[in-house]
């Protein structure tokens, strides 16, 4: 066993944690993921010419990476600054075009020049592909499509709905579609996509498996995020106890706190191997289950590093000003995205099934 | 042992139910149910209708304009205004200011103070807390310098709660540095319009502010101003967190909550069916109901003990009973799933439905009560109190 990163990655990682540290600053961080568009077009630029894009397809399929450590080496960095560019959703669309082949927009993605989105969820069929109502009929999608990531900058729209009986992939140019853009509350932006006969294109009549390990790609990406930013939060709570004064000493100094940030450090260690798991089974048939487990971990881990982050500071951890409120955030929000800890239990439950004997 | 409320207290739960539903407005209400902020007229609204039956004062004696309720009334009053989703009273003239005058105030402070704090005339804040005195309250910094008939303060408070809307704040300062830290502090009422005052807002975590910097530079008060012996604070201080936690725990409030809970539960759907129906979700909520059917034997048991709340188990009901209220918190917002995500504004609740509206601001609540371990004595500091009466040390 060998777990060091290969020569390519850190040098990704490297370059990528000079320039979102450059380029990301807390107060740029926090303008760009409440306000305006909540997203940056030349912090876009910048990840592009780094080839962040690239990293997250195959070379077969026009990038330069791909792999389940690839996506686990940018996304780490983009929690460690807390990112709010909608990196997400452009993986989640990479991945989908590479599995139908859709190469050109794949090398317009990479390139910068254009983004796109991922729209899955709907009111009713959270975690579930399953209860999507959306229908494509005749050239044209109807439905609505709701807090889908990244929404608000794209100028495509992957959209999963069913026509007859399949559940399918088809494209929709944004503008096209009524698009109501807002921000979320840990930062960044989303929409709600108002389908209404809007005419698209049939990517894939048959796109479940694509769909999951795109939803795949998706979360192990949001685990990664997770650690990199849980391993900030820690860094920061470490420091402010060491500075804080109260009864005369640095509260660090108290044992009780001492031991909270040890149990939560622990719990940091324990996500980051689960992620390092998940990565490793990523191109294997135990992708699905490998990311559930990781991603119910990193669930629950990310609510005991916010929380206690958050309290451990005291009043100041509950203001806007202060960096670590908005990890914190970021790390509970997290859990919201691509199903949370109980769906990833239900899942992990249904592909382990204790009850028959093995 | 007998479990039941009294016929009189049933009177009194009837009387005070039949009042909330002919007066409490239903925007009012609905403000409350879906965790809106309240302006400033919300607030000043309610309490002036309350007080039409001189109920706003909850704790204050009859003779002083207050209901003379024991503590038995009272927890009927806090748990039923919970269930009717009506406004907290703002407590820092009503529940904090007003008991100290009426236990160390002179009569002419009683006379000037209390009936403007009951029509609503004058607005209290809190100055307590400060940039480097928190947890530690005891080594505040704030100086007040004796210059003939006053007082000349300079230094700065901080989480002053809704102090944007205040009028006056009183205040802990530093009246001496000799002896214990605990032996130099006074208390002190501040007009908030005396020249060299500067209030500055706090945002919080999630967006909103209800709390604020006070920066305090060469302000004159008059030594008259003082409540109390100088240097004698720190005795008026204890006894004001002792009123600050007598409804700590929150009973009333967080079966509300579970209520409205359980209705979202029934509300959205997962995998096909209503949330409710989910184990893993029926699970945490049957979790939480058993500790709060525990916390309110709790609270009760403490109730019929003793008519207020006192050391040690004050400090388990606020424990238990703010963790109690994250968790139901907790489970708010995880219940709507992604749909928890957007950024709380009365454009995308209006206009986009993304999240049943009284919902919407669940994550939002979430990041807010995150305070409730924090303020008022953190939790922290609540298991010292525990700790110092157990071991005696």
């Amino acid at each position: 066993m060998d777990f060091t990163p290969t020569d390519d990655r850190r040098m990704i990682a490297d370059s990528l944690r000079r320039f979102l540290s450059d380029t990301y600053p807390i107060e740029h961080r926090n303008k760009v993921a409440y306000d305006g568009a909540f997203h940056d077009p030349d912090g876009w630029a910048g990840l592009a010419e780094l080839g962040i894009m690239g990293a997250l397809v195959s070379e077969d399929d026009g990038g330069f990476g791909g792999a389940g450590f690839d996506i686990t080496t940018v996304f780490e960095e983009m929690g460690r600054k807390i990112c709010p560019e909608p990196l997400l959703a452009n993986l989640m669309a990479l991945r989908l075009y590479a599995a139908f082949g859709k190469s050109e927009r794949i090398e317009a993605i990479v390139a910068g020049s254009e983004r796109a989105a991922f729209a899955f969820d709907e009111s009713d069929s959270f975690g579930d592909l399953g209860e999507i109502s959306t229908t494509f009929e005749g050239g044209k999608l109807t439905g609505r499509k709701t807090v889908v990531y990244g929404g608000q900058a794209a100028d495509w729209i992957l959209v999963a709905a069913k026509s007859g009986g399949k559940l399918g992939l088809y494209e929709v140019k944004a503008s096209d579609a009524e698009v109501l853009a807002y921000p979320m509350i840990d930062g960044g932006g989303a929409a709600e996509i108002v389908l209404d006969g809007t005419p698209s294109e049939c990517i894939a009549e048959e796109a479940t498996d694509a769909i999951e390990a795109a939803l795949d790609a998706g979360r192990l990406a949001l685990c990664a995020e997770a650690v990199g930013a849980m391993d900030v939060l820690k860094e920061m709570t470490r420091d402010y106890l060491m500075q804080r004064q109260q009864f005369g000493r640095p509260i660090a100094l108290f044992q009780a706190l001492q031991h909270r940030l040890v149990d939560f450090s622990i719990e940091i260690e324990q996500a980051r191997s689960i992620v390092i798991h998940a990565g490793g089974k990523f191109e294997t048939e135990e992708r699905a289950l490998a990311v559930a487990k990781a991603k119910n971990l990193i669930g629950r881990a990310g609510k005991l590093v916010a929380e206690e982050a958050v309290q451990m500071h005291g009043g100041i951890g509950m203001t806007w000003e202060y960096a670590g409120s908005h990890y914190a955030k970021r790390l509970i929000m997290i859990d919201h995205q691509l199903g949370d800890t109980e769906d990833q239990l239900r899942k992990v439950m249904a592909l382990t099934d204790i009850s028959s004997a093995a | 042992m007998d479990l039941n409320f009294t016929p009189e207290e049933e009177a009194f739960r009837e009387e005070v139910r039949t009042f909330l539903k002919d007066n409490l407005s239903e925007d009012l209400a609905t403000k409350v149910r879906n965790g809106r902020e309240l302006n400033k007229q919300d607030i000043e609204s309610w309490h002036a209708l309350l007080q039409t039956r001189s109920w706003l004062a909850a704790t204050w004696p009859e003779e002083y304009g207050g209901p003379g309720w024991n503590a038995v009334q009272r927890h009927i009053f806090e748990e039923e205004c919970a269930f009717a989703n009506a406004p907290r009273i703002v407590p820092f003239g009503l529940g904090m200011l007003g008991p100290v005058l009426i236990k160390f105030g002179t009569e002419e402070q009683k006379k000037t103070i209390l009936p403007r704090i009951l029509s609503g005339e004058d607005w209290w804040c809190q100055g307590y807390s400060e940039p480097g005195a928190g947890s530690d309250l005891a080594s505040l910094k704030t100086r007040a310098v004796r210059d003939g008939d006053d007082y000349i303060i300079n230094g700065q408070k901080t989480w002053t709660t809704l102090g944007q809307f205040a009028d006056k704040i009183f205040c802990l300062v530093r009246t001496s540095t000799e002896g214990k830290p605990q032996q130099g502090i006074s208390f002190v009422l501040v007009d908030l319009k005396t020249p060299g005052i500067e209030m500055r807002p706090i945002k919080l975590i999630e967006g909103g502010y209800e709390v604020n910097e006070v920066f305090f530079t060469d302000v004159r008060v008059p030594v008259s101003n003082r409540v109390g012996e100088e240097n004698q604070g720190w005795t008026i201080a204890k006894y004001l967190l002792g009123h600050e936690r007598t409804n700590i725990a929150g009973v009333g409030a967080s079966t509300e909550a579970l209520n409205q809970l359980k209705a979202l539960g029934r509300k959205v759907k997962r995998y096909g069916k209503p949330l409710a129906a989910d184990p893993l979700f029926a699970a945490r909520v049957a979790e939480v109901e058993i500790d709060l059917e525990a916390m309110r034997m709790t609270n009760l048991r403490m109730l019929f003990g003793t008519s207020d709340a006192q050391g040690s188990v004050s400090s388990m009901l606020k424990i238990k009973g703010t963790v109690i209220r994250q968790e139901i918190n907790d489970l708010a917002r995880r219940a709507l799933g992604p749909a928890a995500s957007p950024f709380p504004s009365e454009d995308v609740i209006g206009n986009y439905g993304i999240a049943p509206p009284e919902a919407a601001a669940n994550a939002a609540n979430y990041f807010n009560n995150r305070k409730l371990s924090i303020f008022g004595g953190s939790n922290e500091i609540q298991r010292n109190i525990i700790a110092k009466e157990t071991f005696g040390a």
